[in-house]
């Protein structure tokens, strides 16, 4: 088994720790709380005394964006983090890396809007990081970690993706996530590229051919192409990369859906329910895109079940993707809390056993 | 006499570059587009540098550079060049970066960006092409046009005390420390495309030199969009453009040139 160095650290923390150990060559971003520990911790442990990797506070988000674009285009490891509004100025950014098929790390460290709003955990950019963000049809390669320890492990695992599909990945967590402390094993440093992709726009090597990146195509008949391919690229994501855990739900009557950071307290409200004889089990997604559609499905057509409660940290996002699944064959109830706020498990509990009429 | 005996080396005066791909450019007849793109090959040719170098091509009439040039291109969203060139730059400094961008990239959508990356002293060079006019879009207001000057979007002629005062930005960016040179051309006379060439080389010998940002400023032409044929449009950008932006270095071996800053009364 690999040795991993252990410590407590808070969740922005560990992600920027581990970036630097994923062998990251560049950040580039723009400060915004309940974030701005990513790069005040690249700067603080000096990551380019490290390893070389390069970290640069922007003019702002869309400049921090298009930092990275430029840099991805080249074929090294790039990743950016924000917060809510910075994360909507970086929409068409995101949108043009998508387009251009370049592989990059974005962040979200969310929080309660909509505008301004408070800097307090929320699940409200659910919509805006699965269901589009930027213009166009692309797909946003989406991990949702829900503790500190995924806080670092999704970074690596990201930048993989990432270069896998030529595709940007994005990390959806939370203020909460971002800001409180846990033990984390850290990985080991692994080296930074010393190749890159054939594509890259590194400068034309001798005697090779010279390489364009371009989102731009007049022809609607060529572009209607391009975008058939990106298509059946999402596709494959989607028949290869869900990711989720289900918890107790062997023998559940009744699904709890989180992600995130209320998938943590939601396992406390089945333990709460468990004890009271109600079978309750939690299903969480990891991926939000590809959405674990198959496996709700799956859990929708079993007889055993009753229904499902989709618990988040908004008004009610990810209910459409678990309703897309269910096809109706089940009851899917929800509860969230809006704004910043968090719910106890017992909030999560009294709501399940509402529904449900238990 | 037929075309075949003309074509022979000892009549050969111009070539183009190899660094020039065979598609045809999409720059209407008459424009300084062509010139300034072709000239900037030159230059990258004659240094030899053409495995080192990455373009960057903002949204305008410079979008589709990567279909005119042998070398690599980095084709970047409307105003947001010198952020994409700083991205490139930051992991590979010993590349050669460079962007080419209209006035409404560089002056208006871009500011900040362009601001800030000169701020930095970004070692890059930026190409800046001054045709008062946005080409692209079919003519409407740049922050460059001149006062009382028409466009789609100031039919009856950019009224200042409405539409603001025509932005004459690169000697705000000379004001920088960041950055190193900064000079205005133009390439309607051969002599002009000369001098531009010559400054061009500059700007790409200081970035090879680690010196800062250097900034090509060319004022040139929107025939199409300015509604005159060539000639006419190059004679009215001499009398009218010249005269708000006068060419010439404002900016050289870090050190102004202060006399060249500002138009000339
Ligand atoms: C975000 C965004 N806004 C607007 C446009 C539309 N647009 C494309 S080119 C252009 C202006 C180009 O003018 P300029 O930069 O002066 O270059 P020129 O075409 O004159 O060379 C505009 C407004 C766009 N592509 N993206």
């Amino acid at each position: 088994m690999e040795k991993r160095e252990l410590r407590l650290m808070k969740g922005n923390e560990a992600l920027a720790e581990a970036a630097i150990r994923a062998g990251a060559d560049a950040y580039f971003g723009y400060p915004i709380t309940p974030q701005t520990e990513v790069i005040e911790y690249l700067f603080e442990t000096d990551c380019t005394a490290r390893t070389g990797m390069a970290v640069l506070q922007a003019e702002s988000e869309v400049s921090a964006i298009n930092m990275v674009y430029g840099c991805a285009a080249t074929g090294h490891r790039v990743l950016t983090s924000t917060s809510s509004p910075g994360f909507s100025l970086m929409a068409e950014g995101i949108s043009y890396i998508a387009g251009a098929e370049l592989p990059c790390l974005l962040i979200n460290v969310s929080r309660g809007g909509p505008g301004l709003g408070t800097i307090q955990p929320s699940q409200a950019d659910y919509f805006q990081t699965v269901k589009g963000c930027g213009h166009g049809d692309y797909k946003l390669l989406t991990l949702a970690p829900s503790s500190v320890q995924e806080m670092a492990d999704f970074v690596a695992l990201g930048f993989d993706l990432a270069f896998k599909y030529r595709n940007p990945v994005c990390i959806l967590s939370d203020g909460s996530l971002g800001q409180m402390m846990e033990k984390v094993y850290l990985p080991e440093q692994r080296p930074r590229l010393t190749e890159y992709p054939d594509w890259a726009t590194n400068g034309t090597p001798k005697g090779k051919e010279r390489r364009f990146i371009t989102s731009l195509n007049l022809l609607p008949q060529q572009h209607e192409l391009v975008n058939i391919r990106l298509q059946e690229k999402y596709r494959r994501m989607e028949q290869e990369e869900v990711r989720y855990e289900t918890i107790m739900c062997d023998d559940a009557e009744y699904v709890i859906v989180a992600f995130g950071i209320i998938a943590r307290i939601a396992q406390k409200s089945v333990e709460l329910l468990r004890a009271k004889g109600i079978k309750v089990g939690l299903f969480r997604p990891i991926t939000l895109y590809p959405f674990p559609m198959n496996q709700i499905t799956e859990l929708a057509e079993n007889p055993r079940i009753k229904g499902f409660t989709s618990v988040e940290l908004n008004a009610g996002q990810m209910i459409e993707d678990i309703r897309l699944a269910v096809e109706g064959r089940k009851p899917v109830g929800f509860f969230g809390r809006l704004g910043g706020m968090v719910p106890t498990p017992e909030e999560i509990e009294n709501a399940i056993i509402k529904q449900f009429d238990l | 006499m037929d075309v075949k005996d003309i074509i022979k080396p000892e009549n050969l005066v111009y070539k183009k570059s190899r660094l020039m791909s065979d598609n045809v450019f999409n720059f209407c007849p008459g424009c300084g587009h062509g010139v300034a793109v072709r000239t900037i090959a030159e230059v990258i040719e004659e240094m030899g540098i053409e495995n080192d170098v990455i373009g960057i091509s903002p949204v305008g009439c410079s979008v589709f550079l990567y279909d005119f040039y042998k070398f690599d291109v980095v084709e970047a969203a409307h105003g947001r060049a010198c952020a994409v060139a700083t991205g490139i730059k930051r992991v590979q400094p010993d590349k050669f970066v460079f962007t080419y961008q209209g006035d409404g990239d560089l002056a208006a959508i871009g500011t900040g960006e362009t601001m800030h990356a000169c701020n930095r002293g970004e070692n890059i060079v930026i190409v800046f092409i001054n045709n008062g006019i946005y080409g692209m879009t079919g003519g409407q207001m740049a922050p460059t046009t001149l006062e009382g000057m028409k466009t789609t979007t100031c039919p009856r002629g950019r009224d200042v005390k409405t539409m603001g005062y025509p932005l004459a930005i690169t000697p705000l960016l000379a004001q920088l420390p960041g950055t190193y040179y900064v000079t205005r051309q133009s390439v309607q006379t051969p002599a002009a495309v000369r001098k531009t060439k010559k400054a061009l080389r500059q700007a790409f010998e200081n970035q090879k030199n680690k010196k800062g940002t250097s900034i090509v400023e060319i004022v040139s032409n929107c025939n199409s969009g300015w509604g005159m044929s060539p000639t006419a449009a190059n004679k009215w950008m001499e009398e009218n453009m010249f005269a708000k932006y006068p060419l010439g270095d404002m900016k050289v071996d870090g050190q102004l040139v202060i006399n060249n800053v500002y138009e000339k009364k």
